[in-house]
């Protein structure tokens, strides 16, 4: 039931007040009205987050890479552990470090 | 950002976590460095669909094993409710709302669908917001939603009150029965028979409450707990992280699904709920009574809440003993375990609501059953 999907604002239809904002949406080609209420930052041409028809967040373009990104960091760090063991200056950023054999 | 393997004509954000050479590279590195036997679970209910339906299940390294959280508002809303929503329906003046799942879950006598067949004025809706357009549209006639869903879908019904208010429509209310999770992880850790390693939380979940609730959980618990999305490889990221953890020795939240979820969540969605809402206790079906574990309608919106309005008091029922979904939903035993599944109880005659929902974990099992090669342990 908490099963939401991404579309991206085509249009704002409406606004009721300060807060209470429409749009267009369009998931893949189709289009729905959708409340922009909670996502008072989003503009034509964002990709926002819908559950029940309101959108509830907006997507972060620079985090959408991380999870192509993932094992490759983790692939490094496990070298960067490696090396920081003759170096002693490991590199935790993301708190993945060594991982046991 | 580097670029996503997006296709045009595809759905962006959704078709390129389903990469299926991105699901093997996940499978592999999982495969690498899995040396013990470790039990995640998954809480959402949209998560124990995905890892079926996708065949993730018997993917995984045979160390993994995933139990099935008890996150799925159909499968958890008590027959206590479910035979109010049903009083209410067949009420002369009344046109009962609800999302589409909860028809056929069973009451103590019927379901929502076998009111409606009998006469009762009950319409599916998608949003909470066309409620109060068919309030508006039926002056005469009292509009009540059966406001079901955990946090994820709170803010949207808290949202239809605000609207009516503002709009001064008087024929609308709620019947809300909603689900908070972290008090469920709470009462699952607790239980001297948890055998959970670690979480996969909720992505939709997160993206409304943000991270901050998870944090004295894992510590006091020790337990990992990872939010994580919906996706093939959002959850074999997830489960990977979680395992990492695990391997480690060590337990702390992690966020898979950042590109939804941020540390403090969504604001405005949290206020919303707070304007309409107060925390209350509330009985899960299948599992009893959770303190502080759900959201009832506050004093101030009480024009707007159902069992006010129509003075709702009904006797206490027990629930199916025949049903075993509490252990499932406890991580304690898996759909094949259940005598009754997949003959007694089968989705077109459900003896418990996790064989009614496709987010319950009977229903999962029992449609995607050629995806489970062989009964899992």
């Amino acid at each position: 039931m908490c099963l939401a999907i991404p579309g991206k604002i085509v249009s704002i239809t409406a606004q009721l007040d300060e807060t209470f904002r429409q749009g267009k949406v369009s998931f893949g080609g189709i289009l729905k009205d959708i409340n922009l209420c909670m996502v008072p930052n989003a503009k034509v041409g964002d990709y926002v987050l819908v559950h029940v028809g309101v959108a509830i967040s907006t997507v972060d373009e620079e985090e959408a890479g991380q999870t192509f990104e993932y094992l490759r960091q983790i692939g490094d760090l496990d070298e960067l552990t490696a090396s920081a063991a003759v170096h002693e200056n490991g590199k935790p950023q993301t708190g993945q470090d060594e991982i046991p054999e | 950002m580097k670029t996503a393997n997006h296709k045009p004509g595809k759905m962006k954000y959704l078709n390129e976590y389903r990469d299926p050479e991105l699901v093997q590279e996940y499978l592999g590195k999982l495969q690498e460095i899995t040396t013990r036997p470790w039990t995640l679970m998954e809480i959402c209910g949209g998560q124990t669909h995905s890892l079926v339906k996708n065949g993730l299940l018997q993917m995984l390294p045979e160390k993994i094993t995933m139990v099935h959280g008890p996150g799925c508002p159909v499968c958890v809303t008590s027959m206590a409710v479910i035979d109010e929503a049903i009083w209410l329906a067949h009420q002369p003046n009344v046109i009962l709302c609800s999302f589409g799942d909860m028809l056929r879950v069973p009451g103590s006598k019927e379901s929502l669908l076998e009111a409606k067949a009998a006469g009762a004025d009950v319409r599916i809706l998608y949003s909470p917001l066309e409620a109060v357009q068919l309030a508006i549209n039926n002056p005469h006639k009292e509009v009540v939603f059966f406001a079901v869903g955990f946090e994820t879908t709170a803010p949207a019904n808290a949202l239809s009150v605000v609207h009516a208010h503002k709009s001064g429509v008087k024929n609308y209310s709620i019947l809300a029965s909603h689900v908070l999770v972290p008090p469920a992880m709470e009462a699952l850790l607790s239980d001297p028979e948890n055998k959970i390693d670690g979480f996969l939380a909720a992505g939709h979940v997160c993206t409304i409450m943000g991270m901050e609730e998870y944090y004295p959980i894992a510590e006091k618990y020790s337990t990992p707990i990872v939010i994580t999305g919906f996706e093939p490889v959002d959850l074999l990221q997830g489960i990977l992280m979680t395992v990492i953890q695990l391997e480690k020795g060590e337990w702390r939240v992690e966020n898979q699904y950042s590109r939804y979820v941020q540390r403090e969540g969504n604001r405005m969605a949290q206020a919303t709920m707070q304007e309409v809402f107060t925390v209350s206790d509330r009985a899960w079906r299948g599992i009893g009574n959770i303190p502080a574990s759900g959201y009832e309608v506050n004093e101030q919106y009480r024009n707007y809440n159902a069992r006010k309005k129509f003075n709702l008091h009904l006797p206490e029922v027990a629930e199916n003993e025949n049903c075993i979904s509490g252990e499932i939903m406890r991580g304690l035993k898996k759909p094949f375990q259940c005598i009754h599944f997949g003959k007694a109880c089968q989705p077109e005659h459900p003896l418990g609501a996790p064989m009614v929902s496709s987010e319950g974990a009977c229903a999962a099992y029992y449609h995607y059953s050629s995806n489970l090669a062989a009964p899992l342990p």
